[in-house]
Parts: structure tokens; C-alpha cells; sequence
């Protein structure tokens, strides 16, 4: 197995007011992960992405960028990462195309006008490429930011909450411009609050809570291991009351009382639902339609918060 | 050395000065040659000569002086200022980019610009006055020395300040107040015996009266210290940006 291109031990970061944003973060992300950071406001995600790109001082522990210290090392550290912020941040009265080529020399790259012109086209952004930025949409300008972040080609590219506040056409226009990234080799780290977007585009995800990774995990895996599911049975006939037959099992009757909603975890043995069902037979509760929905990440999250990863 | 950097840094800041013509080059020099056609033309040929020079030639090396200053101070307080403000400030301090290197493109820029408007403001001078210039290395090494001086002073302050009154107090309150009253528009000995002496507590003396030397071979203090001051500025504003950047202080928390 190749190594991980970032590598974090023991990451801390306590701030001048005493407080700590970070506490001892451990993590590896292997090359040309799409990694979801997620957690609520205030639990360190950008705090954590700031100090591996140079903005903000560790207090402890060390980094690694593609095997170089972001500290000792940081040039080649630097070199080597991409930084799209959660501000859109632009100096309004460039221009599209002056702003990235600024970037692309600010990374210590030699002038490569046609480099620049392939990002803007990747990126959708040829034909404003001699706008000015003030010009632009939340959108384009975001999509700027990425195009800034790219044109030093970095091989690790951080994105901030890429999709705060757009819609959701243009979140997912995001989304595809990410899995292309991945395609095209670069490794990348997100935060997001957005949990579907954790779910749709992330090879894993680590759940961040007051400074600690509650979890690191596959996201199939988070989902298979923690996903409680919910069994909804439509009923051929309508129960006022659930059968004293059916007590046992973790049943609700629907308002309406034309459905059994069972909730129940995909960790445990799948014999409970075998019985459900026989007993559901000799109570002689007919079945219309069956229908299975898994927890949302939101769920799944925020049960990880609350049990410290436990779940 | 990421030489990509500093040389993007530099023509962006450049650059920037090319786009606001007026305001950045042609305003500060409208307005310095207005005090030549004032005080040297119109009120400077009823006052007689000053140290054998006169009056509106006098005048010349300290509202040189004074260009160099506010400018520096102006131009490389407003360069690091601005990405502070508007955030792109990220994008600099992520990249594979030294303090030493960030501090040459953005001192490099803003002291290039004043000196250029320090050496236009002269040409136009000569136009208004009959202008000499007894050691021209002298004269430029005191251009240079204080325009890298002032427009690092004006880093420290454009990452000191935290907002735009802030950016404006130190040249408004300080620093032109000091070049008023450094000798810019008298020589020392025309003040009375008390603030000859209070004056020399003023450092933009020592600067006015170097520069003015290198012009006319007359000074008011000897020129070897307005080098030894001028200096001495410059290592402070020197060790000032080493300690700002060793630290963090309103960059990085």
C-alpha cells in the first residue's frame, strides 16, 4: 500500500483565549481519497484544514503533505496543496483570468498561460475569463476559487464547505467538478455540513466533535454499521391497536393505521425480522407492501456525537 | 528563493499602480508641485535665500522627503492591509511563500512607487525652481534608504491596523505633522534656541537635513548621522517585521 499523502499525529491546537479547537487529531487519507470531514460549527474542521495549510499554528503534534512537513518542509508541503476557502474571498477588481495566473505564480510556478486557460475551461469559466470578478455570480466565483486553488496543479486540494449557499443545482454542478478532480489524480479533503453531500461524494468520512474524530470510516461501512433502518409494512387492512401477539416486537401503528413501522439496527441479527415476520403470519396481519429506508447520515451523525463514537 | 512569487507579487502591485494613474501617481505629484509654485514661486521670491540657497529650491529635498514617506507608508500599508480586509490574505499565507519573500515583493513594490514619484516630483521640480544636486549617489541613496525605510514602516502598520482609520492615523497624525516641523520649509537655526533643541528629538530632521545636503551641501545636523539615524529606523522596522512574522501577530493565530 502506497503512503498516506496526508498524515496527521496527535494534532493540537489551543488558541490565545485558551480555548481548544483541536486535541490530539490522528489521521491518514491515502492518495486520491475524496475525505469528508464532517461535524457541527465550532468542532474544528476548518481549524484542523487552516493549520495543514499554513494558516494557523499548531500547537502540538505534526503533519505530513505528500511525505513533507508542513512545518519544517512547508514549501514543498505547500506546493503540493490546493486551498479553496469557505469566504468567497476575491479581490473584485481582477480579473478572471489575471486572479488565477496570480495564483499559479504565487505557488512558485513559472508563467503557463495555456495551464491557466484549461483550468478555466474545466471549470466552466472560459468565456468570463476576462470578467471582472465583481461581475460574477456566488457561483462562478466559487468555481473561480477552485480555479485559483488548481493552478498550481496541487495534488491534495482542500475544500472549505465548497457548497455553503448555493443551490442545489449548482451543489451538484459542484459535486461533478469534485469527482472530476478525483479522476484526474488529486486527492480531496472537504468539509461539509451538508450531510447527503458527505454521503454522495465522499470514499470516507471523519466525524469531528469539540476538537476529536469521533469516527474515521468508510462511508458505505459508516452507513452499513451504524445505519439504524426503518421498516415500514403496509397493511392489507387497517389495526386500531397493535395485536397482543406482536408485543414483543419494537411495532407502531401508523396514525392512519394502515401500516407497522418497525425500527430496528442493521447490526443486529437479521433473525428478529425473520420472527417479526412468522408472527406477523400467525396473528394473521396481511401484508400490502414492504418497504425498507435507511437512517440518514444526519441521524447516524448525530448519534456519533452524542455517544462519542460509540454507536 | 521563490523568485515566481516575489516577481508576481511585485508586477500585481505594480500593476496596480498603472491602473489607479491618477490616484497613485499623478494626484501626489499635482499636489507636491503645488507647494513649488506656492511657497517657491509665489511666496518664496519675497523670502531670501536660505543657507545660501533659495527659498524655492530650499524647499525641494524636504517635500521630496515628504513624497517618499507618506507614500511608502501609504502603498505598502494599503497592499498588506487590503488582502487582510477582503481575505484573500489566505491565499498568500498558504502558499510556499517566505516571511523574508513576502516582505521583498510587498516592500520592493510600495518603495519602487515612492521613489518613482520621488525622482518624477524632482524632475518636475526643476522646472519651477533652479535645482542642483552636489552628490547625486548621496541623494539617491537617501531616496532609496527612505522610501525602503517608510514603506516597510508602512507594512508594520498596514498589518498592525485593523481597520481604515487606522491605516490613515500614523502618516496623517505622525508623520506629515513630523515632516512640517522637521525642517522641511526652515532650516534649524531660524527657530528660536529652545525648539532647536526640542527639534532634534524629531527623526524626520535628521532625514531632511541628509537629503537636503546631498542637494546643496548644506545641512543642519552632520550627514553621517542622518545616515546613522535613517539606519537605525530601518533595522527597528527591520526587527519589528521579524518579530511580526516569528509570531503571527494579527496574521496567523
Amino acid at each position: 500500500m502506497s503512503s498516506p499523502i496526508i498524515s496527521i499525529q496527535g494534532l493540537t491546537k489551543t488558541f490565545a483565549s485558551g480555548f481548544t479547537a483541536l486535541k490530539g487529531i490522528d489521521l491518514e487519507i491515502p492518495r486520491g481519497e475524496i475525505f469528508a470531514l464532517l461535524g457541527p460549527n465550532g468542532a474544528g474542521k476548518t481549524t484542523l484544514i487552516s493549520i495543514l495549510c499554513g494558516l494557523v499554528n499548531p500547537s502540538d503534534g505534526r503533519a505530513t503533505a505528500d511525505g513533507h512537513d508542513i512545518i519544517s518542509d512547508y514549501r514543498a508541503a505547500r506546493e503540493k496543496i490546493g486551498l479553496v476557502p469557505q469566504e468567497l474571498t476575491t479581490d473584485q477588481f481582477e480579473k478572471v483570468r489575471a486572479t488565477v495566473a496570480f495564483s499559479r505564480g504565487l505557488f512558485g510556478k513559472p508563467k503557463d498561460p495555456e495551464r491557466v486557460d484549461r483550468v478555466l475551461r474545466e471549470l466552466s469559466l472560459w468565456d468570463k475569463r476576462d470578467a471582472m470578478l465583481m461581475t460574477l455570480s456566488g457561483g462562478m466565483k466559487r468555481r473561480v476559487m477552485i480555479a485559483k486553488a488548481l493552478a498550481h496543479e496541487p495534488s491534495i486540494l482542500f475544500l472549505d464547505e465548497p457548497t455553503a449557499g448555493v443551490d442545489v443545482e449548482l451543489r451538484r454542478s459542484m459535486w461533478q467538478v469534485v469527482r472530476a478532480l478525483r479522476e484526474s489524480g488529486v486527492t480531496i479533503i472537504l468539509t461539509t455540513h451538508y450531510l447527503e453531500e458527505a454521503e454522495q461524494m465522499a470514499d470516507r468520512i471523519g466525524v469531528i466533535n469539540a476538537g476529536e474524530l469521533v469516527v474515521v470510516e468508510e462511508t458505505h461501512e459508516l452507513m452499513r454499521r451504524l445505519g439504524e433502518k426503518r421498516l415500514t409494512l403496509q397493511l392489507d387492512r387497517p389495526l386500531e391497536r397493535l395485536p397482543a401477539a406482536l408485543a414483543d416486537h419494537d411495532l407502531t401503528v401508523s396514525d392512519d393505521g394502515w401500516a407497522l413501522i418497525h425500527t430496528y439496527n442493521s447490526r443486529d441479527r437479521a433473525a428478529g425480522i425473520s420472527a417479526l415476520f412468522r408472527d406477523l403470519d400467525a396473528a394473521g396481519v396481511g401484508l400490502r407492501d414492504v418497504d425498507t429506508q435507511k437512517s440518514s447520515l444526519e441521524e447516524i451523525f448525530v448519534d456519533l456525537v452524542n455517544t462519542g463514537g460509540r454507536a | 528563493m521563490n523568485f515566481h512569487a516575489i516577481a508576481t507579487i511585485y508586477k500585481t502591485e505594480m500593476a496596480r499602480t498603472w491602473r489607479t494613474l491618477f490616484q497613485s501617481v499623478v494626484s501626489p505629484v499635482i499636489s507636491t508641485s503645488l507647494y513649488f509654485v506656492v511657497f517657491g514661486s509665489a511666496i518664496g521670491s519675497r523670502i531670501d535665500e536660505v543657507g545660501g540657497v533659495s527659498y524655492g529650491a530650499f524647499i525641494v529635498p524636504g517635500l521630496i522627503m515628504l513624497t517618499l514617506m507618506t507614500q511608502g507608508i501609504s502603498n505598502a500599508s494599503f497592499a498588506i492591509y487590503f488582502p487582510k480586509f477582503i481575505g484573500t490574505i489566505y491565499e498568500l499565507l498558504s502558499a510556499p511563500i517566505s516571511y523574508v519573500e513576502i516582505v521583498i515583493s510587498y516592500v520592493g513594490a510600495a518603495a519602487t512607487k515612492s521613489a518613482m514619484l520621488g525622482l518624477i516630483i524632482l524632475a518636475t521640480a526643476s522646472l519651477f525652481v533652479d535645482l542642483e544636486i552636489a552628490h547625486p549617489f548621496m541623494m539617491l541613496l537617501f531616496l532609496v534608504l527612505t522610501s525602503v525605510t517608510f514603506s516597510l514602516f508602512g507594512f508594520i502598520i498596514g498589518i498592525w491596523a485593523d481597520n481604515f482609520e487606522k491605516l490613515q492615523l500614523v502618516p496623517l497624525l505622525i508623520v506629515t505633522p513630523l515632516t512640517f516641523l522637521g525642517g522641511t520649509f526652515y532650516a534649524i537655526d531660524m527657530l528660536p534656541p529652545l525648539w532647536q533643541k526640542i527639534t532634534l528629538f524629531n527623526p524626520v530632521v535628521y532625514l531632511v537635513s541628509g537629503f537636503r545636503w546631498s542637494f546643496y551641501g548644506v545641512a543642519d545636523v552632520s550627514v553621517g548621522l542622518s545616515l546613522v539615524m535613517i539606519t537605525v529606523f530601518l533595522a527597528a522596522c527591520m526587527a519589528l517585521v521579524a518579530w511580526i512574522f516569528r509570531t503571527g501577530y494579527r496574521l496567523k493565530s
